[in-house]
Protein backbone atom coordinates (compact mmCIF):
# COMPACT_ATOMS: atom_id res chain seq x y z
CA UNK A 1 0.00 0.00 0.00
CA UNK A 2 2.01 3.51 -0.61
CA UNK A 3 2.20 5.67 2.12
CA UNK A 4 0.34 8.49 2.18
CA UNK A 5 0.97 11.59 4.14
CA UNK A 6 -1.29 12.45 7.09
CA UNK A 7 -2.96 15.26 5.54
CA UNK A 8 -3.90 13.41 2.04
CA UNK A 9 -5.89 10.74 3.85
CA UNK A 10 -7.78 13.06 5.69
CA UNK A 11 -8.74 14.97 2.90
CA UNK A 12 -9.51 11.80 0.62
CA UNK A 13 -12.94 11.75 1.80
CA UNK A 14 -13.81 15.17 0.81
CA UNK A 15 -13.62 15.21 -2.82
CA UNK A 16 -11.05 12.35 -4.34
CA UNK A 17 -12.73 9.43 -2.41
CA UNK A 18 -15.21 10.80 -1.06
CA UNK A 19 -18.37 8.47 -0.32
CA UNK A 20 -21.18 9.20 -2.21
CA UNK A 21 -20.05 11.32 -5.02
CA UNK A 22 -17.03 9.25 -6.19
CA UNK A 23 -17.43 5.51 -4.02
CA UNK A 24 -21.24 5.79 -4.44
CA UNK A 25 -21.46 4.25 -0.67
CA UNK A 26 -24.51 4.55 1.38
CA UNK A 27 -26.88 5.41 -1.14
CA UNK A 28 -29.42 3.98 0.96
CA UNK A 29 -29.56 7.07 3.74
CA UNK A 30 -28.08 9.35 0.83
CA UNK A 31 -31.86 8.36 -1.04
CA UNK A 32 -33.98 8.41 1.41
CA UNK A 33 -33.39 10.56 5.05
CA UNK A 34 -31.86 13.56 2.49
CA UNK A 35 -35.54 15.20 2.46
CA UNK A 36 -34.41 17.88 4.68
CA UNK A 37 -31.40 19.64 5.88
CA UNK A 38 -31.91 18.59 9.82
CA UNK A 39 -32.52 15.14 8.89
CA UNK A 40 -29.12 14.92 6.66
CA UNK A 41 -27.39 16.15 9.39
CA UNK A 42 -28.50 13.96 11.93
CA UNK A 43 -28.17 11.00 9.60
CA UNK A 44 -24.36 12.29 8.75
CA UNK A 45 -23.42 12.80 12.52
CA UNK A 46 -24.94 9.39 13.77
CA UNK A 47 -22.67 7.40 10.49
CA UNK A 48 -20.06 9.45 11.66
CA UNK A 49 -19.93 8.27 15.53
CA UNK A 50 -20.57 4.77 14.45
CA UNK A 51 -17.60 4.61 11.73
CA UNK A 52 -15.32 6.93 13.68
CA UNK A 53 -15.40 4.21 16.83
CA UNK A 54 -15.99 0.80 14.81
CA UNK A 55 -12.65 1.97 13.07
CA UNK A 56 -10.73 2.66 16.53
CA UNK A 57 -12.31 -1.10 17.44
CA UNK A 58 -11.55 -3.01 14.39
CA UNK A 59 -7.91 -1.24 13.95
CA UNK A 60 -6.93 -1.87 17.26
CA UNK A 61 -7.79 -5.49 17.98
CA UNK A 62 -7.23 -6.55 13.90
CA UNK A 63 -4.40 -8.57 14.83
CA UNK A 64 -7.15 -10.76 16.92
CA UNK A 65 -10.09 -11.57 14.69
CA UNK A 66 -9.51 -14.41 12.79
CA UNK A 67 -9.83 -13.61 8.85
CA UNK A 68 -12.34 -16.21 8.15
CA UNK A 69 -15.01 -14.94 10.50
CA UNK A 70 -13.89 -10.41 10.14
CA UNK A 71 -17.37 -10.03 8.14
CA UNK A 72 -19.07 -11.02 10.94
CA UNK A 73 -17.09 -9.63 13.75
CA UNK A 74 -16.92 -6.48 11.94
CA UNK A 75 -21.04 -6.47 11.92
CA UNK A 76 -21.02 -7.11 15.60
CA UNK A 77 -18.73 -4.06 16.42
CA UNK A 78 -20.55 -2.02 14.20
CA UNK A 79 -24.03 -3.28 15.75
CA UNK A 80 -23.01 -2.21 18.98
CA UNK A 81 -22.45 1.38 18.19
CA UNK A 82 -25.17 1.82 15.97
CA UNK A 83 -27.58 0.47 19.08
CA UNK A 84 -26.41 3.20 21.18
CA UNK A 85 -27.11 5.91 18.15
CA UNK A 86 -30.20 4.63 17.86
CA UNK A 87 -30.96 5.08 21.33
CA UNK A 88 -29.29 7.72 21.91
CA UNK A 89 -31.31 9.85 19.13
CA UNK A 90 -34.88 7.92 20.56
CA UNK A 91 -33.63 9.34 24.14
CA UNK A 92 -32.54 12.62 23.16
CA UNK A 93 -33.78 13.76 19.96
CA UNK A 94 -37.35 12.25 19.53
CA UNK A 95 -38.61 13.94 16.72
CA UNK A 96 -35.65 13.10 14.69
CA UNK A 97 -35.47 9.95 15.51
CA UNK A 98 -39.11 9.55 14.29
CA UNK A 99 -37.98 11.41 10.87
CA UNK A 100 -35.10 8.98 10.40
CA UNK A 101 -37.39 5.96 11.09
CA UNK A 102 -35.75 2.92 10.24
CA UNK A 103 -32.57 4.66 8.89
CA UNK A 104 -30.84 4.49 11.88
CA UNK A 105 -30.63 0.81 12.87
CA UNK A 106 -30.00 0.23 9.13
CA UNK A 107 -26.30 2.08 9.30
CA UNK A 108 -25.28 -1.45 10.03
CA UNK A 109 -25.37 -2.25 6.68
CA UNK A 110 -24.07 0.94 5.43
CA UNK A 111 -21.18 0.35 2.79
CA UNK A 112 -19.24 3.09 4.02
CA UNK A 113 -18.39 1.33 7.40
CA UNK A 114 -18.14 -2.00 6.36
CA UNK A 115 -16.23 -1.04 3.41
CA UNK A 116 -13.42 1.78 5.57
CA UNK A 117 -13.20 -1.37 8.04
CA UNK A 118 -12.48 -4.49 5.56
CA UNK A 119 -10.71 -1.62 3.25
CA UNK A 120 -8.53 0.24 5.40
CA UNK A 121 -8.88 -0.23 9.30
CA UNK A 122 -8.02 -3.89 8.99
CA UNK A 123 -4.92 -2.73 7.38
CA UNK A 124 -3.99 -0.10 9.34
CA UNK A 125 -2.21 1.83 12.47
CA UNK A 126 -5.06 3.39 14.78
CA UNK A 127 -3.95 6.85 14.20
CA UNK A 128 -4.43 6.25 10.15
CA UNK A 129 -7.78 4.85 10.70
CA UNK A 130 -8.87 7.26 12.91
CA UNK A 131 -7.72 9.92 10.24
CA UNK A 132 -9.43 8.43 7.65
CA UNK A 133 -12.88 7.63 9.72
CA UNK A 134 -12.80 11.11 10.61
CA UNK A 135 -12.29 12.42 6.58
CA UNK A 136 -14.93 9.39 5.33
CA UNK A 137 -17.19 10.99 7.75
CA UNK A 138 -16.72 14.45 7.13
CA UNK A 139 -17.17 13.91 3.15
CA UNK A 140 -20.20 12.16 3.86
CA UNK A 141 -21.72 14.16 5.86
CA UNK A 142 -20.72 17.23 2.83
CA UNK A 143 -22.50 15.41 0.45
CA UNK A 144 -25.64 14.63 3.14
CA UNK A 145 -26.18 18.50 3.23
CA UNK A 146 -25.51 19.48 -0.33
CA UNK A 147 -28.02 16.86 -1.13
CA UNK A 148 -30.43 17.65 1.11
CA UNK A 149 -29.87 21.66 0.94
CA UNK A 150 -30.80 21.29 -2.68
CA UNK A 151 -33.92 19.02 -2.06
CA UNK A 152 -35.14 21.64 1.36
CA UNK A 153 -34.84 24.65 -0.63
CA UNK A 154 -36.65 23.55 -3.64
CA UNK A 155 -39.07 21.10 -1.86
CA UNK A 156 -40.14 23.35 1.00
CA UNK A 157 -38.87 27.01 0.54
CA UNK A 158 -36.42 26.26 3.07
CA UNK A 159 -33.25 26.46 4.45
CA UNK A 160 -32.21 24.28 7.85
CA UNK A 161 -36.22 25.24 8.60
CA UNK A 162 -36.27 28.81 8.35
CA UNK A 163 -37.59 30.20 4.75
CA UNK A 164 -35.35 31.02 2.54
CA UNK A 165 -37.78 31.47 -0.70
CA UNK A 166 -40.06 34.46 -0.67
CA UNK A 167 -44.00 34.47 -0.81
CA UNK A 168 -44.34 33.86 -4.31
CA UNK A 169 -42.26 30.51 -4.59
CA UNK A 170 -44.50 27.30 -5.09
CA UNK A 171 -42.91 24.08 -3.30
CA UNK A 172 -41.85 21.45 -5.91
CA UNK A 173 -43.02 18.93 -3.95
CA UNK A 174 -41.65 16.25 -5.98
CA UNK A 175 -38.30 17.19 -4.63
CA UNK A 176 -38.95 15.95 -1.03
CA UNK A 177 -40.21 12.70 -2.47
CA UNK A 178 -38.17 9.80 -3.79
CA UNK A 179 -38.10 10.84 -7.36
CA UNK A 180 -36.29 14.28 -6.31
CA UNK A 181 -34.11 12.50 -4.70
CA UNK A 182 -32.98 10.33 -7.75
CA UNK A 183 -33.37 13.08 -9.70
CA UNK A 184 -31.13 15.72 -7.41
CA UNK A 185 -28.09 12.74 -7.11
CA UNK A 186 -27.94 11.94 -10.57
CA UNK A 187 -27.70 15.77 -11.29
CA UNK A 188 -24.88 16.43 -8.45
CA UNK A 189 -23.15 12.93 -9.70
CA UNK A 190 -22.85 13.73 -13.37
CA UNK A 191 -21.70 17.17 -11.96
CA UNK A 192 -19.26 15.69 -9.78
CA UNK A 193 -17.96 13.56 -12.88
CA UNK A 194 -17.87 16.50 -15.26
CA UNK A 195 -15.35 18.51 -12.21
CA UNK A 196 -13.58 15.04 -12.26
CA UNK A 197 -12.77 14.69 -15.75
CA UNK A 198 -11.80 19.06 -15.92
CA UNK A 199 -9.34 18.87 -13.36
CA UNK A 200 -8.24 15.69 -14.72
CA UNK A 201 -7.54 16.92 -18.39
CA UNK A 202 -5.69 20.31 -16.71
CA UNK A 203 -3.29 18.05 -14.70
CA UNK B 1 -19.18 7.71 -68.93
CA UNK B 2 -15.88 9.32 -68.66
CA UNK B 3 -15.17 8.62 -65.23
CA UNK B 4 -13.83 5.42 -64.94
CA UNK B 5 -13.59 5.44 -61.56
CA UNK B 6 -15.65 2.82 -59.20
CA UNK B 7 -17.60 4.62 -56.62
CA UNK B 8 -16.73 2.27 -53.58
CA UNK B 9 -19.67 2.82 -50.83
CA UNK B 10 -20.89 1.22 -48.15
CA UNK B 11 -24.68 0.42 -47.09
CA UNK B 12 -27.14 2.21 -47.10
CA UNK B 13 -27.73 2.25 -50.36
CA UNK B 14 -30.85 3.49 -50.47
CA UNK B 15 -32.05 6.55 -48.90
CA UNK B 16 -35.47 7.27 -47.87
CA UNK B 17 -36.63 10.88 -48.56
CA UNK B 18 -37.70 11.44 -45.01
CA UNK B 19 -35.65 13.10 -42.26
CA UNK B 20 -35.84 13.95 -39.10
CA UNK B 21 -37.12 17.45 -39.41
CA UNK B 22 -39.36 16.70 -42.21
CA UNK B 23 -41.12 14.03 -39.52
CA UNK B 24 -41.29 16.60 -37.10
CA UNK B 25 -43.29 19.49 -38.74
CA UNK B 26 -45.32 16.66 -40.26
CA UNK B 27 -45.81 16.16 -35.98
CA UNK B 28 -46.31 19.78 -35.86
CA UNK B 29 -48.54 20.41 -39.00
CA UNK B 30 -50.85 17.66 -37.97
CA UNK B 31 -51.32 19.17 -34.02
CA UNK B 32 -52.57 22.43 -35.39
CA UNK B 33 -56.25 21.57 -35.74
CA UNK B 34 -56.04 20.55 -32.05
CA UNK B 35 -53.98 23.77 -31.18
CA UNK B 36 -56.34 25.95 -32.77
CA UNK B 37 -59.57 24.28 -31.05
CA UNK B 38 -57.68 24.36 -27.80
CA UNK B 39 -57.47 28.53 -28.54
CA UNK B 40 -61.02 28.50 -29.84
CA UNK B 41 -62.12 26.61 -26.26
CA UNK B 42 -59.97 28.63 -23.89
CA UNK B 43 -58.77 31.89 -25.61
CA UNK B 44 -55.96 33.68 -24.63
CA UNK B 45 -55.05 31.28 -21.78
CA UNK B 46 -54.21 28.59 -24.74
CA UNK B 47 -52.31 31.29 -26.90
CA UNK B 48 -50.21 32.24 -23.91
CA UNK B 49 -49.78 28.85 -22.85
CA UNK B 50 -48.82 26.89 -26.29
CA UNK B 51 -46.21 30.20 -27.05
CA UNK B 52 -44.10 29.87 -23.41
CA UNK B 53 -43.83 26.17 -23.61
CA UNK B 54 -42.52 26.04 -26.78
CA UNK B 55 -40.37 29.27 -26.46
CA UNK B 56 -38.96 27.38 -23.36
CA UNK B 57 -38.55 24.22 -24.25
CA UNK B 58 -36.25 25.54 -27.36
CA UNK B 59 -34.31 27.90 -24.56
CA UNK B 60 -33.92 24.84 -22.31
CA UNK B 61 -32.48 22.76 -25.46
CA UNK B 62 -30.38 25.88 -26.65
CA UNK B 63 -28.65 26.08 -23.27
CA UNK B 64 -28.11 22.26 -22.91
CA UNK B 65 -26.65 22.22 -26.62
CA UNK B 66 -24.32 24.97 -25.35
CA UNK B 67 -23.13 23.08 -22.52
CA UNK B 68 -22.75 20.09 -24.18
CA UNK B 69 -21.23 21.61 -27.00
CA UNK B 70 -22.70 20.38 -29.86
CA UNK B 71 -24.30 21.82 -32.75
CA UNK B 72 -26.95 24.44 -32.61
CA UNK B 73 -28.64 22.90 -36.30
CA UNK B 74 -30.48 20.29 -33.99
CA UNK B 75 -32.02 22.66 -32.45
CA UNK B 76 -34.19 23.22 -35.36
CA UNK B 77 -35.32 19.82 -36.15
CA UNK B 78 -38.76 20.21 -34.56
CA UNK B 79 -37.81 17.94 -32.08
CA UNK B 80 -38.35 20.06 -29.04
CA UNK B 81 -40.99 22.67 -30.28
CA UNK B 82 -43.51 18.84 -30.38
CA UNK B 83 -42.25 18.39 -26.82
CA UNK B 84 -43.54 21.83 -25.83
CA UNK B 85 -46.66 22.06 -28.15
CA UNK B 86 -47.33 18.77 -26.77
CA UNK B 87 -46.82 19.30 -22.98
CA UNK B 88 -48.83 22.74 -23.41
CA UNK B 89 -51.28 20.82 -24.53
CA UNK B 90 -51.59 18.51 -21.75
CA UNK B 91 -51.64 20.86 -19.25
CA UNK B 92 -55.11 22.16 -17.64
CA UNK B 93 -55.71 25.67 -19.14
CA UNK B 94 -55.92 27.48 -15.47
CA UNK B 95 -52.39 26.49 -14.79
CA UNK B 96 -50.31 29.77 -14.04
CA UNK B 97 -47.31 30.47 -16.62
CA UNK B 98 -44.11 29.90 -14.30
CA UNK B 99 -45.29 26.27 -13.56
CA UNK B 100 -46.14 25.49 -17.18
CA UNK B 101 -42.33 27.00 -17.71
CA UNK B 102 -40.72 24.77 -15.11
CA UNK B 103 -42.56 22.09 -16.86
CA UNK B 104 -40.77 22.57 -20.51
CA UNK B 105 -37.43 23.34 -18.51
CA UNK B 106 -38.15 19.91 -16.75
CA UNK B 107 -39.54 17.54 -19.77
CA UNK B 108 -36.44 18.83 -21.95
CA UNK B 109 -33.55 19.12 -19.47
CA UNK B 110 -34.58 15.41 -17.57
CA UNK B 111 -36.90 13.93 -20.31
CA UNK B 112 -34.26 14.35 -23.17
CA UNK B 113 -31.08 16.09 -22.37
CA UNK B 114 -30.42 14.02 -19.61
CA UNK B 115 -30.37 10.45 -21.88
CA UNK B 116 -28.27 12.71 -24.60
CA UNK B 117 -30.38 14.46 -26.65
CA UNK B 118 -32.93 13.18 -29.39
CA UNK B 119 -33.06 9.70 -29.60
CA UNK B 120 -31.06 8.63 -26.70
CA UNK B 121 -34.52 9.51 -24.40
CA UNK B 122 -36.61 6.07 -22.76
CA UNK B 123 -39.21 8.65 -21.56
CA UNK B 124 -41.25 10.60 -23.25
CA UNK B 125 -39.87 14.23 -22.54
CA UNK B 126 -43.18 15.92 -22.38
CA UNK B 127 -44.96 13.54 -20.10
CA UNK B 128 -41.75 13.42 -18.54
CA UNK B 129 -42.42 17.22 -17.74
CA UNK B 130 -46.00 16.57 -17.29
CA UNK B 131 -45.30 14.35 -14.82
CA UNK B 132 -42.82 16.00 -12.68
CA UNK B 133 -45.86 18.86 -12.65
CA UNK B 134 -48.29 16.28 -11.35
CA UNK B 135 -46.15 15.13 -8.38
CA UNK B 136 -44.63 18.83 -7.93
CA UNK B 137 -47.91 21.07 -8.00
CA UNK B 138 -51.27 18.21 -7.15
CA UNK B 139 -53.51 20.93 -7.02
CA UNK B 140 -52.76 22.89 -9.82
CA UNK B 141 -52.73 20.08 -12.09
CA UNK B 142 -56.04 18.99 -10.89
CA UNK B 143 -57.71 22.54 -11.13
CA UNK B 144 -59.99 22.58 -14.09
CA UNK B 145 -61.62 25.75 -15.61
CA UNK B 146 -64.71 25.44 -17.86
CA UNK B 147 -64.04 26.55 -21.90
CA UNK B 148 -65.03 30.13 -22.53
CA UNK B 149 -67.82 29.04 -24.80
CA UNK B 150 -69.35 27.00 -22.30
CA UNK B 151 -71.13 29.91 -21.24
CA UNK B 152 -71.01 28.76 -16.87
CA UNK B 153 -69.27 31.34 -14.86
CA UNK B 154 -67.75 29.12 -12.44
CA UNK B 155 -64.34 29.17 -11.03
CA UNK B 156 -63.89 25.13 -11.22
CA UNK B 157 -65.29 22.83 -14.16
CA UNK B 158 -65.13 18.85 -13.76
CA UNK B 159 -63.74 16.91 -16.18
CA UNK B 160 -65.71 14.28 -17.58
CA UNK B 161 -63.51 11.61 -15.98
CA UNK B 162 -63.59 13.03 -12.96
CA UNK B 163 -67.13 13.41 -13.00
CA UNK B 164 -67.44 9.81 -14.24
CA UNK B 165 -64.98 8.82 -10.78
CA UNK B 166 -66.13 10.84 -8.30
CA UNK B 167 -69.61 12.13 -8.63
CA UNK B 168 -71.30 9.10 -9.68
CA UNK B 169 -71.96 10.09 -13.20
CA UNK B 170 -73.48 6.65 -14.58
CA UNK B 171 -75.94 6.16 -11.59
CA UNK B 172 -76.70 10.32 -11.49
CA UNK B 173 -77.37 10.54 -15.19
CA UNK B 174 -74.88 13.59 -15.86
CA UNK B 175 -72.17 11.63 -17.77
CA UNK B 176 -71.02 14.01 -20.33
CA UNK B 177 -72.93 13.08 -23.78
CA UNK B 178 -70.92 11.53 -26.51
CA UNK B 179 -71.34 14.47 -28.72
CA UNK B 180 -69.51 16.82 -26.55
CA UNK B 181 -66.44 14.13 -26.16
CA UNK B 182 -66.81 14.40 -29.99
CA UNK B 183 -67.03 17.68 -30.91
CA UNK B 184 -65.68 19.63 -28.04
CA UNK B 185 -66.65 22.00 -25.41
CA UNK B 186 -65.57 19.92 -22.23
CA UNK B 187 -63.14 20.70 -19.23
CA UNK B 188 -59.82 19.10 -19.31
CA UNK B 189 -56.59 19.54 -20.61
CA UNK B 190 -55.64 22.10 -23.75
CA UNK B 191 -55.55 19.39 -25.89
CA UNK B 192 -58.34 17.37 -24.63
CA UNK B 193 -60.29 19.94 -25.92
CA UNK B 194 -62.34 18.22 -28.65
CA UNK B 195 -61.56 14.45 -29.83
CA UNK B 196 -62.13 15.52 -33.98
CA UNK B 197 -59.33 18.33 -34.86
CA UNK B 198 -56.95 15.17 -33.23
CA UNK B 199 -58.61 12.29 -35.30
CA UNK B 200 -57.99 15.17 -38.54
CA UNK B 201 -54.41 15.84 -37.42
CA UNK B 202 -53.89 12.37 -36.42
CA UNK B 203 -55.38 10.48 -39.82
CA UNK B 204 -52.73 12.99 -41.75
CA UNK B 205 -50.25 11.02 -40.01
CA UNK B 206 -51.27 7.45 -40.83
CA UNK B 207 -51.92 8.91 -43.94
CA UNK B 208 -48.73 10.17 -43.97
CA UNK B 209 -47.25 6.71 -42.41
CA UNK B 210 -45.41 8.94 -39.89
CA UNK B 211 -47.25 7.07 -37.23
CA UNK B 212 -47.40 3.30 -36.84
CA UNK B 213 -51.14 2.56 -37.11
CA UNK B 214 -50.59 -0.55 -34.68
CA UNK B 215 -50.11 1.32 -31.84
CA UNK B 216 -53.30 3.96 -31.35
CA UNK B 217 -55.58 1.01 -32.53
CA UNK B 218 -53.72 -1.50 -29.80
CA UNK B 219 -54.16 0.94 -27.23
CA UNK B 220 -57.90 1.93 -28.30
CA UNK B 221 -58.88 -2.00 -28.57
CA UNK B 222 -57.63 -3.26 -25.11
CA UNK B 223 -59.21 -0.02 -23.49
CA UNK B 224 -62.53 -0.99 -25.66
CA UNK B 225 -62.31 -4.80 -24.10
CA UNK B 226 -61.40 -4.22 -20.39
CA UNK B 227 -63.93 -1.45 -20.28
CA UNK B 228 -66.30 -3.76 -22.12
CA UNK B 229 -66.63 -6.50 -20.15
CA UNK B 230 -67.76 -4.03 -17.00
CA UNK B 231 -69.67 -2.28 -18.93
CA UNK B 232 -71.55 -5.21 -20.07
CA UNK B 233 -71.76 -6.64 -16.97
CA UNK B 234 -73.01 -3.51 -15.15
CA UNK B 235 -73.69 -0.67 -17.58
CA UNK B 236 -75.90 1.15 -15.05
CA UNK B 237 -72.59 1.49 -13.08
CA UNK B 238 -69.67 1.84 -15.91
CA UNK B 239 -69.11 4.11 -18.37
CA UNK B 240 -69.53 2.58 -22.29
CA UNK B 241 -65.67 1.38 -24.04
CA UNK B 242 -66.64 4.85 -26.41
CA UNK B 243 -66.62 6.95 -23.40
CA UNK B 244 -63.16 5.87 -22.61
CA UNK B 245 -62.35 6.32 -25.74
CA UNK B 246 -63.07 9.67 -26.61
CA UNK B 247 -62.72 11.47 -23.03
CA UNK B 248 -59.37 12.39 -21.21
CA UNK B 249 -56.27 12.29 -22.72
CA UNK B 250 -56.46 9.06 -24.84
CA UNK B 251 -57.24 10.10 -28.04
CA UNK B 252 -54.17 13.20 -28.12
CA UNK B 253 -52.03 10.23 -25.90
CA UNK B 254 -52.78 7.26 -28.45
CA UNK B 255 -52.15 9.28 -31.56
CA UNK B 256 -49.35 12.02 -30.34
CA UNK B 257 -47.60 10.50 -27.27
CA UNK B 258 -47.65 6.54 -27.73
CA UNK B 259 -46.26 6.90 -31.07
CA UNK B 260 -43.21 9.29 -30.55
CA UNK B 261 -40.83 7.17 -32.90
CA UNK B 262 -38.09 7.31 -29.77
CA UNK B 263 -39.74 5.75 -27.47
CA UNK B 264 -42.22 3.07 -29.10
CA UNK B 265 -40.70 -0.02 -30.22
CA UNK B 266 -39.46 -1.13 -33.78
CA UNK B 267 -40.53 -4.35 -34.22
CA UNK B 268 -44.58 -4.91 -34.98
CA UNK B 269 -45.06 -7.23 -32.73
CA UNK B 270 -43.18 -4.93 -30.08
CA UNK B 271 -45.80 -2.56 -31.09
CA UNK B 272 -48.80 -5.27 -30.63
CA UNK B 273 -47.38 -5.68 -26.86
CA UNK B 274 -46.93 -2.30 -26.22
CA UNK B 275 -50.11 -0.64 -27.00
CA UNK B 276 -52.19 -3.65 -25.30
CA UNK B 277 -50.36 -2.85 -22.54
CA UNK B 278 -50.93 0.72 -22.16
CA UNK B 279 -54.71 0.11 -23.39
CA UNK B 280 -55.45 -1.99 -20.13
CA UNK B 281 -53.11 -0.39 -17.98
CA UNK B 282 -55.24 3.41 -18.44
CA UNK B 283 -58.21 1.25 -17.88
CA UNK B 284 -56.99 -0.27 -14.60
CA UNK B 285 -56.29 2.83 -13.61
CA UNK B 286 -59.34 4.94 -14.90
CA UNK B 287 -61.45 1.67 -13.14
CA UNK B 288 -60.33 1.04 -10.21
CA UNK B 289 -57.05 3.33 -9.14
CA UNK B 290 -57.10 6.63 -7.57
CA UNK B 291 -56.81 9.26 -10.20
CA UNK B 292 -59.63 9.37 -12.94
CA UNK B 293 -57.36 9.72 -15.29
CA UNK B 294 -54.06 7.23 -16.71
CA UNK B 295 -52.86 7.76 -19.49
CA UNK B 296 -49.55 9.68 -18.76
CA UNK B 297 -48.71 7.03 -16.44
CA UNK B 298 -49.51 3.55 -17.95
CA UNK B 299 -47.22 5.69 -21.84
CA UNK B 300 -44.34 6.04 -19.27
CA UNK B 301 -45.15 2.98 -17.54
CA UNK B 302 -44.91 0.64 -20.85
CA UNK B 303 -42.36 3.38 -22.58
CA UNK B 304 -39.70 1.55 -19.78
CA UNK B 305 -40.37 -1.75 -21.26
CA UNK B 306 -39.66 -0.63 -24.88
CA UNK B 307 -35.94 -1.80 -25.10
CA UNK B 308 -37.10 -5.01 -23.68
CA UNK B 309 -39.03 -5.07 -26.07
CA UNK B 310 -37.24 -4.44 -29.09
CA UNK B 311 -34.77 -7.29 -27.60
CA UNK B 312 -37.26 -9.86 -27.33
CA UNK B 313 -40.03 -9.05 -30.30
CA UNK B 314 -37.21 -9.28 -32.81
CA UNK B 315 -38.41 -10.09 -36.47
CA UNK B 316 -37.42 -13.36 -37.83
CA UNK B 317 -34.61 -12.52 -40.31
CA UNK B 318 -35.34 -13.50 -44.04
CA UNK B 319 -33.50 -17.03 -44.30
CA UNK B 320 -33.01 -17.09 -40.43
CA UNK B 321 -34.22 -20.69 -38.89
CA UNK B 322 -36.39 -20.64 -35.97
CA UNK B 323 -35.80 -21.11 -32.62
CA UNK B 324 -37.32 -23.88 -32.02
Amino acid sequence: MPTKSIGEEFLKGFWKENPIFRQLLGMCPTLAVTNAMINGLAMGLATAFVLIFSSLVVSSIKKLIPSQVRIATYIVIIATFVTIADRFLAAFFPPISKNLGPYVPLIVVNCIILGRQEAFSSKNTVGRSLIDAFGMSLGFILGLLILSAIREILGFGTFFGFQVMGQWFKPWIIMILPPGAFITLGILLALALQIERKTKARR
Amino acid sequence: MTNKTFILQSSPHFKDKDSVPKIMYAVIFSLMPAAFASIYFFRLKAVVMLFSCVVVSLATEAIFLWLRKKPFHSLLDGSSVITGLILAMTLPPSLSLELAVIGAAAAIAIGKQVFGGLGHNIFNPALVGRAFLQTSFPVAMTTWIPPVTAKINTATYATPLANLKFEEAVAQGTLTPLKDLFWGNIGGCLGEASAITLLIGALYLLFRRVIDWRIPVGIMVSLSAFTGVFWLISPEKYASPLFHILSGGLMIGAFFMATDMVTSPISPLGSWIYALGIGLIVGLIRLFGGFPEGVMYSILFMNAFVPLLNRYARPQILGERSKR
